[in-house]
């Protein structure tokens, strides 16, 4: 769990998402569906994005999971943390962590050449438009619809990345 | 969720020994289908095998010149790899268009060709339905019908398969690798894998209880231009209205599978003789008999205009 071990026991009905907010205290990671609907509980095992309330705590003995508190602290922001902050990435921030880590995990993914629905040539290694983001990035929904501001966000760091 | 007992399966053979023991257990792969309907208490498995840990996660070149795709390869995965992407690309484009990034980094082969159907009164267990309750009648029968199934379906219920993946495996000719609980492997092909509805709506594939898929394999690539057009309610993260997965060759003869439409992905290979006509007697022969109701009877002409928007872009 963000870089410590902790050794949890939890009922096999324990989502990943409930033992972080219930058993660990970590409730960076929000609900918001429960079905994997809207992103919110959004976090990265073995630096994969997926969505936390679709999975059982009991399948990840041994992974490595990082949440929003993992990623960064007050005084020590994630860069992509600080970008959210710079460009009001949000209006009522419950969407955010969910958005963060996937943006994230979304980043590595078009650096390791992984296709989207919105690349044109699936041959080719995919290019970073605001059409890439805006796809790759549909599974967190914010009803707040600070979109235009995380694209701007996301992109901002992925330029500097590049 | 009802409580379950939880094992982790070290082979195939012993998830499949472990399953016919307890005929109500169930296989958990990516759980992004399985654990919605627990939560719902659709599905209320005593225990779960989890095949995560089966190493059939690799997708290998076959010596019939295919791929054999393991049952456990993420969606994700399987998209990225760069023979789907040059060679199968209506595979590709089908898996890319499903769900979310963070849904398909779960999500495995076999899990996407066994998800459950997306009809509303399944999910709502308040209401009559065959194939949640086999017996106590269809709600959607006279219900709000906007995206259930046009053709091949019964009195019995008229839901449709929500895979954009197996719509694409369907055109491609794939084959379903399995292993019964007695130890004996199998090969379904695809076109046998998805039953209609008829009078049991309850039981959805050819497997058997307790048969696990090792593996899926695609036959040798068939060149061609790649399409999987997919229309929905919305530009990303929506279940198909309709789709169509094609694969279009440069004399105008190709494949059609269609999602979207029916219980199984839907393809009449008598009707691709009618391609190079184009897509009004194609889309008229594939869905021949087709019965809609009142408030579906859109999804035919969108099927239609589907296609030939398809064939104009094959055609450049
Ligand atoms: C919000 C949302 C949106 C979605 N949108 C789309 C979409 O647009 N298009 C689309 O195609 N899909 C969509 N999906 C569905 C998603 O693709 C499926 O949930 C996923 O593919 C299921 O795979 P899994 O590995 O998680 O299956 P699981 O949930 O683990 O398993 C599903 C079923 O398969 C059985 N099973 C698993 N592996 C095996 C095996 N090896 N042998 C025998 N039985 C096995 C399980 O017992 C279970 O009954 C969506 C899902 C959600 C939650
Ligand atoms: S269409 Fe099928 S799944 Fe839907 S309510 Fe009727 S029986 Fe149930
Ligand atoms: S809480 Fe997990 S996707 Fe909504
Ligand atoms: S900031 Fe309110 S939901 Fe996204």
């Amino acid at each position: 769990m963000n870089g410590e071990v902790r050794d949890l026991a939890v009922d096999t009905r324990t989502t990943l998402l409930d033992a972080l907010r219930e058993h660990l205290q970590l409730t960076g990671s929000k609900k918001g569906c429960d079905h994997g609907q809207c992103g919110a509980c959004t976090v990265m095992v073995d630096g994969r994005r997926i969505y936390s309330c679709l999975t059982l705590a009991v399948m990840h003995e041994g992974d490595e999971v990082t949440t929003i508190e993992g990623l960064g602290q007050p005084g020590n922001l994630h860069p992509m943390q600080a970008a959210f902050v710079k460009h009001d990435g949000y209006q009522c921030g419950y969407c955010t962590p969910g958005q963060i880590c996937a943006s994230v995990a979304m980043l590595e993914e078009i650096k390791a050449g992984m296709p989207s629905h919105a690349t044109a040539d699936l041959t080719a290694a995919p290019r970073l438009t605001p059409e890439e983001i805006r796809e790759r990035m549909s599974g967190n929904i914010c009803r707040c619809g600070a979109y235009s501001n995380i694209v701007d966000a996301i992109t901002e760091v992925a330029g500097r990345q590049a | 969720m009802k409580p379950f007992t939880y094992e982790r399966a070290l082979s195939p053979a012993e998830a499949a020994a472990s399953a016919a023991r307890q005929p109500a257990a169930r296989f958990i792969a990516g759980g992004t289908n399985l654990l919605d309907l627990m939560k719902l208490q659709i599905e209320v498995p005593p225990h779960l095998i989890d095949v995560n840990g089966l190493g059939l996660d690799g997708i290998e070149a076959t010596s019939e010149g295919g791929l054999r795709i393991g049952a456990l390869v993420r969606n994700t995965d399987l998209a990225a790899d760069e023979r789907v992407r040059r060679d199968y690309g209506v595979l590709a484009r089908a898996l890319l268009a499903g769900a979310t990034g963070q849904l398909r980094n779960k999500a495995t082969t076999a899990g996407n060709l066994l998800q459950r159907t997306r009809c509303p009164y399944f999910y709502d267990t308040a209401q009559p339905c065959n194939k949640r309750q086999p017996g106590s009648g269809c709600s959607a029968i006279g219900g709000i019908t906007r995206q259930l199934a046009v053709i091949g379906a019964s009195e019995a219920c008229i839901a449709t398969h929500p895979s954009d993946m197996a719509v694409a495996m369907r055109a491609l000719d794939a084959t379903v690798e399995t292993v019964k609980a007695d130890g004996v492997a199998r090969h379904i092909p695809i076109a046998g894998f998805h039953r209609l509805p008829g009078e049991t709506p309850h039981i959805e594939t050819a497997l058997e209880p307790g048969e696990f898929i090792t593996a899926v394999t695609l036959p040798p690539p068939l060149g061609g231009q790649h399409f999987y057009r997919k229309v929905r309610d919305r530009a990303s993260y929506a279940f198909a209205l309709v789709s169509i997965a094609a694969v279009v060759q440069r004399d105008g003869t190709g494949r059609v599978a269609l999602g979207g439409v029916a219980h199984r992905p839907w393809r009449v290979e008598a009707a691709e003789a009618d391609l190079p006509r184009g897509a009004k007697p194609t889309m008229a022969a594939i869905l021949d008999g087709a019965r809609p109701t009142h408030d579906n009877a859109f999804k035919v002409t969108l099927a239609q205009r589907t296609l030939a928007s398809v064939l104009a872009e094959a055609k450049g």
